[in-house]
């Protein structure tokens, strides 16, 4: 009961929201919220962790930009044929790394990830270190006019429930269960007759798809999409998001991308500061709580509960 | 195609490639010994590397210790420096996946690269060259340092190796990795040996960043490009292969050299490239056997 209330009120608060605070600082949020939930798939429930998830985010980008620029696609065929491409781009990345676990696939993901940044670094498309400007908000469907921030701000917040829901569906699913298994002991799901290399390519087209819708997302907010998106600093960041709110929680990355996109925003004067502080921040939770915000706080309600039981 | 200007070019591109090959070496051998001893992926390496080129500037700049000076003081700060992460950061997440020890030495780097941004600013430092002039080979002109370089790489690396693999201390590490109970019921502080690994591969890499403060730029950001190159080095030489790293980083710095002669718009790319077709063609790693990969 109080969970339908609390997604109420949620409900309530994120249409009311633009109309408080800037909306391209909520699309920010909403974008980098799909963004941690991708990667959470990956590390909160499979135990994989992808080094250079960024490369998704930018290159999807980069692909959503051009379409809706050069290809003059309507905002959503662009969002759909951007998942698409960056899921096969996924699948890719997953016949090539899945087979090494662990750590070996953090960083042959990250090396992956440059790659594909030198690539783009390359690609005519891209514009170089200029990047892909002016890209315009197509309409939606091709008849209705999104281009104002406010009409945008609901186009985005649509999908990015959308997408949220999806990756609720997948990890509640008796593939996310596997998942889960195969992150807990992957020699006892091989020995139930699994294959696991197989589940860990297919979470990874899925998260791959979400990342890079969106950053087909993020180019339409921006209007521009450029090599940062794809550097291993966004990299990083997404990482930080993650682990701060706590993996293998629903809620825990996408709070943690809240916090860190709105910190983001507020320390930007600080410059160098900025990062260090992100850096003993990050440190701090790794050796001290690493089950995150959400992770401490749930584990902190079961325990009263327990104790109230008892 | 191979007329006398193109040959100089080759041989040029060679020589460079063997330079940064020889650097490549070093740091991905300093990073197996650690991930092959104490399973921890070092992610520091280059912030490391990196701190040993600013002692070498440091100790020139306010203590007037020449290079040769620094070639033996600075490995054992950066060394000492490398215990202390290990202490502080490394040793509570000894027990867990190591995905944890990789992130707390990721943190590690944004804490250290930031600091120094902020000391040193981001711009590149010079550092003179202690071996001016060279000697024309008639077929290319050769700086000495450089030669130098080549050569002291080469001599650590085999020494660093045969220490490994032919020594009792190396064969007290290696068992210590395997059975680390049983080598702990001989007597010997398992976790000491442990530490002490950490600091010597953290020192390795801080030998480094002498050697190339001459060649590179001195800046804070010098490691970090070079770190995801030297992972790419350790995935194809095969995760803990010592003899791997060595072979690998010499391959791949000749490799990206003659890239840049005959198809120079993909020499950044080639590093990755071989990785992925040797990750295909040999998914443990070229000079790895298939039970010591994990």
């Amino acid at each position: 009961m109080t969970r339908y209330l609390l997604l109420a009120a949620l409900a309530v608060a994120a249409v009311a929201a633009p109309f408080f605070v800037y909306p391209i600082l909520l699309m920010t949020i909403l974008c980098f919220m799909v963004f941690a939930s991708s990667f959470n798939l990956l590390l909160g429930y499979a135990g994989l962790l992808c080094f250079g998830h960024a490369m998704f985010f930018g290159t999807g980008a980069y692909i959503g930009g051009w379409l809706m620029k050069e290809g003059g696609l309507s905002i959503e065929l662009a969002f759909a044929a951007t998942t698409l491409a960056m899921a096969a781009l996924g699948w890719v990345v997953g016949l090539i790394s899945a087979r090494r676990g662990g750590i070996q696939f953090a960083m042959i993901t990250l090396a992956i990830s440059q790659f594909v940044y030198f690539l783009l670094l390359r690609a005519p498309f891209t514009h170089g270190e200029d990047g892909l400007q002016r890209i315009p908000r197509s309409d939606l469907f091709g008849v209705i006019d999104v281009s104002s921030n406010l009409s945008l701000y609901y186009l985005i917040l649509a999908i990015s429930v959308a997408a949220i829901w999806f990756f609720y569906r997948i990890v509640h699913s008796p593939f996310g269960e596997v998942l889960r298994a195969i992150r807990d002991n992957e020699g006892r799901v091989e020995s139930l007759g699994f294959v696991p290399e197989r589940f860990k390519i297919v979470a990874l087209t899925l998260s791959a798809g979400l990342a890079g819708l969106a950053g087909a997302m993020k180019a339409s907010v921006y209007q521009i999409a450029t090599l940062h998106d794809l550097s291993f600093h966004v990299s990083g960041t997404i990482i930080f998001m993650a682990l701060l709110g706590g993996l293998g929680t629903m809620a825990g990355p996408m709070v943690g991308a809240a916090l860190i996109v709105m910190l983001n925003d507020h320390l930007a004067q600080f410059g160098e500061w900025a990062l260090i502080i992100q850096g003993v921040v990050f440190l701090a939770v790794i050796l001290f709580f690493r089950r995150g915000l959400v992770g401490e706080l749930q584990a902190f309600v079961r325990r009263r509960a327990a104790r109230s039981a008892a | 195609m191979f007329d006398h200007i193109s040959m100089q070019l080759l041989l040029g591109q060679l020589l460079i490639g063997l330079i940064n090959g020889s650097f490549y070496a070093m740091l991905s051998l300093g990073l197996a010994i650690i991930f092959g001893l104490i399973h921890v992926v070092n992610f520091a390496h280059g912030a490391q590397y990196m701190l040993g080129a600013f002692v070498a500037l440091l100790l020139l700049n306010h203590l007037g210790i020449p290079y040769w000076g620094a070639l033996f003081i600075a490995p054992v700060v950066v060394g000492a420096f490398g215990l202390l992460m290990e202490q502080t950061i490394l040793k509570p997440l000894r027990h867990l996946d190591h995905l944890y020890s990789l992130l707390a030495t990721f943190a590690a780097v944004l804490i250290i690269e930031g600091l120094m941004r902020l000391e040193f600013g981001s711009t590149g430092l010079p550092y003179a060259s202690p071996l001016p002039g060279g000697v024309n080979l008639g077929f290319m002109f050769l700086p000495y340092y450089r030669g130098w370089v080549v050569v002291f790489s080469l001599a650590v690396c085999i020494a660093t190796w045969l220490l490994i693999e032919k020594t009792k201390l190396g064969a007290y590490l290696r068992a210590a990795n395997e059975r680390p109970e049983i080598v702990e019921s001989f007597g010997i502080n398992v976790p000491r040996m442990m530490s002490l690994t950490y600091a010597f591969g953290v020192g390795l890499a801080g030998l480094g960043g002498v050697l190339a403060a001459p060649i590179y730029q001195v800046s804070p950001s010098m490691g970090s490009n070079l770190m995801i190159v030297i992972f790419a080095v350790v995935v194809i030489g095969g995760m803990g292969s010592i003899l791997g790293a060595i072979l690998t980083g010499y391959l791949i710095g000749i490799v990206e050299g003659l890239t840049k002669v005959f198809y120079p718009e993909a020499s950044n790319l080639a590093i990755f490239v071989i990785m992925i077709v040797a990750l295909i063609l040999r998914p443990n790693g070229l000079f790895s056997s298939p039970e010591s990969s994990r």
